[in-house]
Formats: structure tokens, sequence, C-alpha cells
């Protein structure tokens, strides 16, 4: 790793799987709950968190020795909902369809715990250069989670990913269909997404000893 | 017998596998260890003589289920018969036949694919295994369409079983009853084979849009459409449980039996049992009465539950049977007794508000119970703190006798709660 110190490639790896802001923090459940049905819907959330955390902390970074730490918040807010709302654009003027699909999500990016969180706990302590890589790194945790759910979820629930069919056609009865298998109601409410994340946790923590806590 | 098997346990024990062997070996005989220090008392009704007496109050229901898919079918494809007598129409070899290849496949999925997580889980965890998933195994196939596939329904209890019950650490550690998560996750999952008109009757989703297309639809899901007019059930047919719906839960007059048995038995709760009742004549009575102060008009698309007798809300659908054998589940229900009062009234009262508001669930008996024993905890809480209160209160204005130490109200409080 000549590009990036140790110290650094940790800040992008550490929350992608023993500090992942979704399974170990438990931060950004809402919108993990609500869009992920859909494979493409979540691979453009996680693509439109990781632009606005990134350049969000770098952003906070930079201006950190003149916010007045009484209105950060403020601040802090103004500069998501200015990204926020670039990205919000660029999907209605790009991709209108998905945008249709994500509807309020992506403007409520601008809550997300995450987001929050990394600005009050990282960018406004650090650097640019580490608070970019530690925004990309919590973003790309998130992101994960994300699109991990979101192949469940359209697999089992549609029998498509990415809208193609991979399963057969149901109402041809082919594929899987012919032999009776039928898609699953359960995984395209939202409920499903916690049961799924809730998984995700358990696996992560049986796998892992050092995150058992003690009863 | 006896002895050989007392043998093997020895051999296995300590190996992976011997958590997997007792469970079968105590499941007929009484283990051959015995307690080394202090004082125990002994009783004949562990956890697995108490499922033993539920599932024995659950045969009936079973066999008449059996007897009931075959008359079904038989009644929907050839009429039914003019003048119905037990022995000349239902219990005929032909019904039982029929209903045997159609329930007995259920009973054996359920229970074979819920043993095997059972089993799985107890050599991972390395403990015993639960006695929890015999009730369950009988409960499922009971509470599910005839022809529920039986992949659908051994998948719904591996979900139920792990996500209802191991994932909280077993049996007697579930928030929500297994059986009734099972039913949940089809109903959600797989709602074309859940509900509707086609799917109570074995072969009424195979013949659908054909020309021998069969249908039997339940009383309440004929009430649901709005429908007011006579149907061709006779009261004695809803009481006996001559009627299309789940395996089980149709004959309210064997679910009565088994009910009595158990509260005999003192393993349910009659408590429970009598204020699920009242609950459910309770909202009936209160949707009567709007009806009979013309409150509501008769194309409102409730009209037709609404109109339906208090009373006869207990006699049609799963509500008997929830009462009976899944409201009382000591794990998942209220431990206090008043809070058991409070418990089962409002199972009741909100089966019956489910049934009547919601068009999408024409039984709403087993999401009543299951919302309920979420609640249960809070209500034993503040039936405890309402204990502990008014002992605090009694002991304010009693008049304290010599020398009150002033550790004294605390040690009271704990010993309270």
């Amino acid at each position: 790793m000549a590009i990036l110190s140790k110290k650094d490639t940790n800040l992008i790896l550490d929350p992608l799987a023993d500090n992942n802001p979704i399974t170990i923090q438990v931060l950004g459940i809402c919108s993990a709950l609500a869009i992920t049905a859909e494979l493409q819907a979540s691979v453009v959330m996680a693509i439109s968190v990781i632009f606005v955390m990134g350049v969000g902390n770098v952003v906070i970074s930079l201006l950190r020795n003149v916010i007045p730490s009484k209105i950060r918040i403020i601040v802090q807010l103004v500069v998501v909902a200015t990204l926020v709302i670039m990205v919000d654009q660029v999907l209605k003027a790009f991709a209108y369809e998905l945008s249709k699909t994500l509807g309020a999500f992506i403007g409520l990016i601008i809550t997300n715990c995450i987001i929050m969180g990394r600005f009050e706990a990282f960018a406004l302590g650090n650097g640019p250069w580490r608070s970019f890589l530690d925004g990309i790194g919590n973003a790309l945790g998130y992101g994960v989670i994300l699109i991990m759910v979101g192949f469940f979820r359209e697999l089992l629930g549609s029998g498509t990913l990415f809208g193609m069919p991979v399963l057969g056609d149901p109402i041809a009865k082919t594929g899987l269909y012919a032999i009776g298998y039928e898609n699953n109601g359960f995984m395209i409410i939202p409920p499903a997404a916690l049961i799924v994340v809730g998984i995700i946790i358990w696996v992560q923590r049986s796998r892992n000893k050092a995150l058992i806590e003690e009863a | 017998m006896k002895d050989k098997l007392h043998q093997i346990k020895l051999k296995y024990q300590g190996k992976k596998m011997a958590p997997a062997f007792n469970a079968i070996h105590t499941f007929l005989y009484t283990p051959n260890e015995t307690t080394h220090s202090g004082g125990h008392v002994r009783a004949v009704d562990d956890l697995k003589r108490t499922m033993n007496t539920v599932i024995l109050a659950l045969v009936p229901c079973l066999l008449f289920g059996i007897f009931n898919a075959g008359y079904q079918h038989y009644s929907a494809v050839n009429g039914f018969p003019a003048d119905f007598s037990v022995l000349e129409h239902f219990i005929t070899w032909d019904n039982f036949w029929l209903g045997a290849i159609t329930v007995l496949p259920l009973v054996i999925v359920s229970y074979g694919v819920g043993l095997a997580v059972e089993f799985v889980f107890a050599v991972i965890k390395g403990h015993e295994v639960e006695e929890g998933y015999l009730v369950t195994g009988m409960l499922v196939p009971l509470i599910v369409p005839i022809d529920t596939p039986l992949w659908m329904l051994a998948v719904a209890v591996i979900f139920g079983v792990v996500i209802g019950k191991e994932v909280f650490g077993g049996t007697g550690m579930n928030i929500l009853n297994p059986a009734l998560t099972i039913r949940a996750f089809l109903f959600f999952a797989y709602p074309t084979w859940m509900s509707g008109d086609k799917v109570w009757v074995h072969e009424g989703v195979e013949r659908a849009g054909t020309a021998d297309a069969i249908s039997g639809e339940t009383i309440l899901g004929y009430l649901a459409q709005g429908n007011t007019s006579e149907f061709s059930y006779s009261l004695s047919d809803m009481f006996f449980g001559f009627i299309p719906g789940s395996v089980g839960e149709t004959s309210t007059f064997l679910i009565l039996l088994g009910g009595l048995f158990l509260i005999f038995t003192k393993i349910a709760s009659w408590r429970i049992m009598v204020s699920a009742v009242a609950g459910s004549l309770a909202m009936g009575l209160i949707f009567n009465g709007i009806v009979d102060a013309g409150w509501i008009p008769e194309y409102s698309k409730f009209y037709g539950l609404m109109q339906f007798d208090f009373w006869k809300h207990l006699i049609v659908g799963g509500l008997a049977f929830g009462i009976v054998y899944m409201a009382t589940d000591p794990v998942t229900g209220s431990q206090t007794n008043k809070g058991k009062w409070i418990y089962g009234f409002l199972i009741g009262f909100l089966s019956v508000m489910i049934r009547v508001f919601n068009p999408g669930y024409p039984e709403g008996v087993f999401l009543a119970i299951l919302l309920m024993n979420v609640f249960a905890p809070t209500i034993d809480h503040y039936v405890v703190r309402g204990n502990v209160k008014g002992r605090m209160k009694r002991m304010k204005n009693a008049t304290i006798l010599p020398k009150p130490s002033d550790g004294k109200a605390e040690e009271l409080k704990v010993e309270t709660v």
C-alpha cells in the first residue's frame, strides 16, 4: 500500500466490517428498510450516499476551524442539504423513473444519522484527506449492507435482479416456477428488511467473537 | 427396552450427538438421572407431559379435520347432501382416505422440518433438545388451508422456529407464539394460498378456471364481501364444524371439549379463555348496537360483518381455536392473574374488530393474538407495579409497631417486587 498508510487504509476498511454503520452502530436503518425492495434502488441510494458523505466530510473538515461551535449543526445541515439537492436534481434530470421510485428518500438522506454522525465525530476534528477517506469508508459500509439486503429482497420477493427475471417467468410458468415455486410476498414489505438486516447482524456477530457482548 | 436405552445413553454421553439422543429417550421414559443435592419437589407433569396433554386435546380436532377435508371436497364436487347424517355422509372411508392423504403430509412436514431445526440448534448450542416444538408442530397443520404447498409450509416452519423462537434463546424465551408466527409468515408471503374462496377445499386452486371449478368460501369471507343474505350453513353446521375453513379449526364443539380438558388438567388458563370470549362478545355487541341504531347504511362494506349476530363470531372462523389453544400459551401470554384478564379480553375484542374493519383479512384472530403477545410483558409490568403501589400505600397507612428501622421500607419493596 503505497498510496495509503496503514492508518488510512483502516479508515476505509473498518466501516466495511467490524465497525459497520448499519450492523454495528445501527444507524441509517430507516432508509435501509424503505428502499431495499429493489436492487437498483439500493445501488443508486448507495452511490448517492457515497457522494454526499465523501464531499460533505471534506467540506466540513475544511470549514472546521471557522464554524462557531454553537451553530455547527445548522452549518452541517446546510452543507448536507446542498449536496442532497444536487443529487436529487441530477437524478431527476438523468434518471426520472428511478427518482420517482426513490421518492422522498433521496431528500431524506439529509436525516440519515450516519452523515451527521461522521461530521460530528470525525470531520470536525480531522484534516480533509482523512475525512474524505472516512466518509467514503462509512458510506461504502452502508452501501454494502444496502446492496446485500436489496439483493435478497429482490431475488426472493420478485424473482428478479435489477429488474431482469432470473428465476424464470411467473406468468408463463418457466424455470423455477414450473415446479411450483412462488415469489415470497413477505420480502416486498419493509419488515422483511428488518429481518434480513437482523440475520446479517447475527451471522456477523457469530463469526466475530470480538463483537459478542457480555450478557 | 428401558435398560437398553439407558445403556446407549451412557455410550453417547459427552459426544456431540448426545442431546439428540436424549430428546428421543426422555420423550417416552422418565430419565434415570436423579438429582444429587438439596430437596426437590417431585411431580409427574414435566414440560414434556404438559406438551403431550395439549397434543391429546388437539387430536380430536385433527381427526375431525381429516374427515371434514374429505367431506368438503366431495360436497363441493357432488353437491351437499340434502338430508345430512353424520354417519352416512361424514364418517366415511372416502372422506377419511382423502383427508388422510392431504392432511397427514402437512403434519409430517411440520414435525419433520420443525424438529430438524430444533435438533440442529441443540447440537450447535450443545444443550438438550427443547420440547417447545411438540405443540407447535401439531398446531401448524391445523391452522393452514388444506392445500398449502408442502415446500411453503417447510419454509414457513424454518422461518417461524428460527426467527420466532431460536433467536430469542429457544423454548420459554420467545416473545411471539411460534405457530402464529408461521401462519403470519405464510399469510404475508403467499397470500394467494392463504385467503380467498378457493383454498379451503381440496383441489380448489387446481381446478380454478376449468369446467370443474369448485369453491368453498368461509362464512367470514362471504360476509366480508357485504353479503347479508342467509348462507347454506345451519347453526349446527357452524357449531359442529361442517363448514369450510383451515384444517382443524372448524369444529367449535370439539374445541370446547379440548378447552374443558385443558382447564380440567390445569394446563391452560381459564381466565384467558373466559375473558377472551367476553371480549369478543363485547365487541360483537357494540357492532350489533351500531347496526340496530341505524348509524351505518346497508351499502357500507362493513355492514355484512357488523350485522352478524355477536355470539356467532365465536362459532365461525378460527376465533375459538385461537382462544383455546393459542392465546393460552403460557410463555407468550400474561403471567399475572389480573394481567390474564386484560390480555384475554383484548384478544377477543381486537379479533372481532379486525374481522369487521379489515376487508383484506376476513380473519383477524392470529393478528390479534400476536399483537397482544407483544403487549403481554407491558401488561404484566403495570399489574405488578400496581400491586407494589397498593402494598406501599397499605404500609404507609398501617400503624407501625415499635422500632421501625429505616431500611424496612426498602426491604418491603424488594419483597413485593
